[in-house]
């Protein structure tokens, strides 16, 4: 937890370059998928996104879209091969090797974030690897790298909460008065800033606070406790049953 | 008369040629293209029709075979045994189906044995991996009496024999786990569900509605063979079985609308959106009409009256999975799906070959008790068709 890294964005910083989208494109070799960084959509080659919004009083605003690297990842408990993993530097990672494509990691992500090779007659699930290659050599993402104005910073988690909270403490007018992912399916390594309420810029909405993989977790505790109820539970009505149904023939003969 | 009844096998033999044909085409396009072209799926909207209808209703329609083992094999009552067979065949086949859809479905097919060596008990798609694999396994233990006796295999037999209690039991178990299991996959997705389908009993109403419908399958099966095969079971087993199907079907809604009243959800039902008018019309078809035709005494012994309300249920079950996978997931993430041809080719081709496989192990093998059939159930399970047939000439 202590060494985890992540990203915090602050769309009240971004100016819409598009910089960090294709910045992203180079550093994990990805086809060029539009002219215009701010048109693209996210797909099997396209990572991340920035696209512009309109605030209350008719002001852009800019937002990225990205894999917010969850802290405890619904894709990484979905996965029946175990494909996905969170690694301890922050990066949640997906192993190609493993996967048999049932999509159940797509179907589940909370913010709607891996792509499909829909083309591909062997297919991969795509999403944003926070730069997990760069990070190892001790380099920021690229796109915190690229960032010309700093709304995407690159540093420790611990640290970039307490930034995030200092920002709208300073800034009350500025901030809309939520750090998105502190607390979101869990919390996320990714951390938003923004002088709107999140739904506005696309991120999901009423998310709870507990972790997703809760939810099905409580069912599959319920395994053991149905297989071992259930044995007892039939084994007996098996042996009662059959035991009231001999009584019954004995007595019949007796009569 | 014989010649209607001639013209009228050519006739479906004929369809079910075509579907077949154009399900074969469509299989060497998904081989050869891939998912994209094939089907209408995006990755908005990653899981149609092959896992809403191929898997869900596929497993859930099986659900007879366990629930008529429990009663005759665990609770000893011995009268629905007849029953027995049928019910097997009906859920192997349909879990052989299963799996052939899955293989539709997944994007790498032939990396699923994945599942057997890499593990995620996190995972509820990993425990459903497992459910189908054991299951299909004790399934096919289960209906081997069946081929042994047939070719007079008896030592072969005498083994299976030995062991089916206890592969009984584990079938109910693994029946149990895996139908309230797809039910759990839902569980993870609560911001991209309709209110009025997402709930934590999922794999409770999973579980209900999937005994609740699998009695009605047996009343299904056992009217169509009775007409085609002149082999079926008697009416006042039925009877009962229909019953029962209306009990678990109306238990099911029951702690539907329970559930919907304690969460404050009961304004959606009126909404007049595109979710909540299917949702009355998945209530109205699987639950309010049927269990009505079934509560009614008189309705309930009438041959074609059960008939109808095991169409309804059956066709209900399939509306309610469809509106979980599809409806209540489609709409809130703005992804208009509607399978394309080629996903509706495979299903209706898997669908026929199902049909064809049920009617080739009811001729070859013992499946239906033909003793059961004298005169008097003939006439009254016969009647209907015979004057149909006879209209025809
Ligand atoms: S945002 Fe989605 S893909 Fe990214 S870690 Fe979270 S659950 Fe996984
Ligand atoms: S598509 Fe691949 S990575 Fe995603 S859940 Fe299925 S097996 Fe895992």
């Amino acid at each position: 937890m202590q060494k985890q890294k992540g990203l915090l964005f602050d769309s009240t910083m971004c100016v819409g370059c598009g910089e960090c989208s294709l910045a992203c494109k180079e550093a994990n070799n990805l086809k060029k998928t539009s002219s215009d960084p701010l048109r693209d959509q996210l797909s099997a080659d396209t990572y991340t996104v920035v696209h512009q919004f309109v605030g209350k009083d008719n002001e852009e605003i800019y937002s990225r879209q990205l894999c917010m690297h969850c802290i405890n990842p619904t894709c990484v408990s979905v996965c029946p091969v175990g494909a996905f993993e969170k690694t301890p530097e922050g990066p949640v990672l997906y192993d190609e090797s493993k996967c048999i494509g049932c999509r159940y990691c797509m179907q589940a992500c909370p913010h709607n974030i891996p792509r499909y090779e829909w083309s591909s007659n062997y297919p991969r699930v795509r999403k944003c690897i926070l730069c997990a290659h760069r990070l190892k050599d001790g380099l920021p993402t690229a796109c915190a790298e690229v960032c010309p104005t700093g709304a995407t910073q690159f540093g420790l988690l611990e640290d970039l909460k307490k930034e995030a909270a200092e920002r709208i403490k300073n800034n009350p007018d500025t901030y809309y008065p939520h750090i998105y992912g502190l607390n979101e399916a869990g919390g996320t390594s990714v951390l938003v800033l923004a002088s709107v309420p999140f739904d506005r810029l696309g991120f999901a909405k009423n998310l709870p606070n507990e972790p997703l993989p809760e939810y099905t977790g409580r069912a599959l505790q319920a395994v053991p406790v149905v297989l071992s109820a259930g044995t007892a539970f039939l084994g007996g009505m098996y042996w009662l049953t059959k035991r009231k149904n001999q009584i019954a023939k004995e007595e019949n003969k007796e009569n | 008369m014989k010649n209607g009844i001639l013209r009228h096998l050519t006739f479906w033999k004929i369809i079910g040629a075509i579907i077949v044909g154009f399900g074969l085409y469509s299989t060497y396009l998904r081989v050869t293209l891939g998912l994209g072209a094939t089907t209408n799926l995006s990755d908005n909207f990653p899981w149609g029709m092959w896992i809403g209808f191929d898997i869900l209703c596929g497993v859930g329609l099986a659900a007879g075979g366990f629930i008529i083992c429990a009663i005759s094999h665990i609770f000893h009552i011995k009268k629905y045994e007849p029953l027995i067979r049928p019910a097997i065949l009906t859920a192997f086949l349909g879990y052989l189906l299963v799996i052939l859809g899955l293989l539709y479905d997944l994007g790498r097919p032939l990396d699923v044995w994945h599942a057997i060596i890499m593990w995620n008990t996190h995972s509820v798609m990993f425990e459903v991996a497992w459910c189908v694999m054991l299951y299909t396994t004790v399934l096919f233990l289960e209906f081997s009496p069946i081929i042994f006796e047939k070719f007079k295999w008896n030592w072969l037999l005498n083994i299976v024999r030995k062991i089916s209690t206890p592969i009984m039991m584990l079938g109910i178990l693994l029946s149990t786990l895996h139908q309230s299991s797809l039910g759990s996959l839902f569980l993870i997705i609560p911001t991209k569900m309709h209110a009025l389908w997402w709930s934590p009993l999922l794999p409770v109403y999973f579980y209900l509605s999937a005994i609740g419908v699998g009695f009605s399958v047996i009343i299904f099966e056992s009217y169509l063979s009775a007409r085609v095969f002149n082999k079926g079971l008697e009416m006042n087993l039925l009877t009962r079985i229909g019953l029962f199907s209306a009990i678990f079907i109306g238990v099911t809604f029951l702690i539907k609308l329970i559930d919907l009243t304690a969460y404050g959800k009961l304004g959606l039902i009126l909404a007049n959106t595109q979710e909540s008018i299917l949702f009355l019309a998945e209530i109205l078809i699987g639950t309010l009409i049927p269990v009505a035709i079934l509560l009614n005494k008189k309705l309930r012994e009438t041959t074609h009256w059960l008939y109808i309300s095991a169409v309804f249920i059956i066709a209900g079950f399939m509306f309610n999975r469809l509106n979980v996978s599809i409806t209540a997931i489609s709409g809130i993430n703005n992804a208009g799906y509607f399978p394309s041809i080629y996903e509706i080719g495979v299903t209706m081709m898997l669908v026929v070959l199902g049909m064809w496989a049920f009617g080739f192990a009811v001729k070859y093998f013992d499946v239906f008790p033909v003793e059961e059939f004298e005169e008097n159930e003939e006439d009254e399970i016969l009647r209907p068709d015979q004057k149909e047939l006879l209209a025809e000439d």
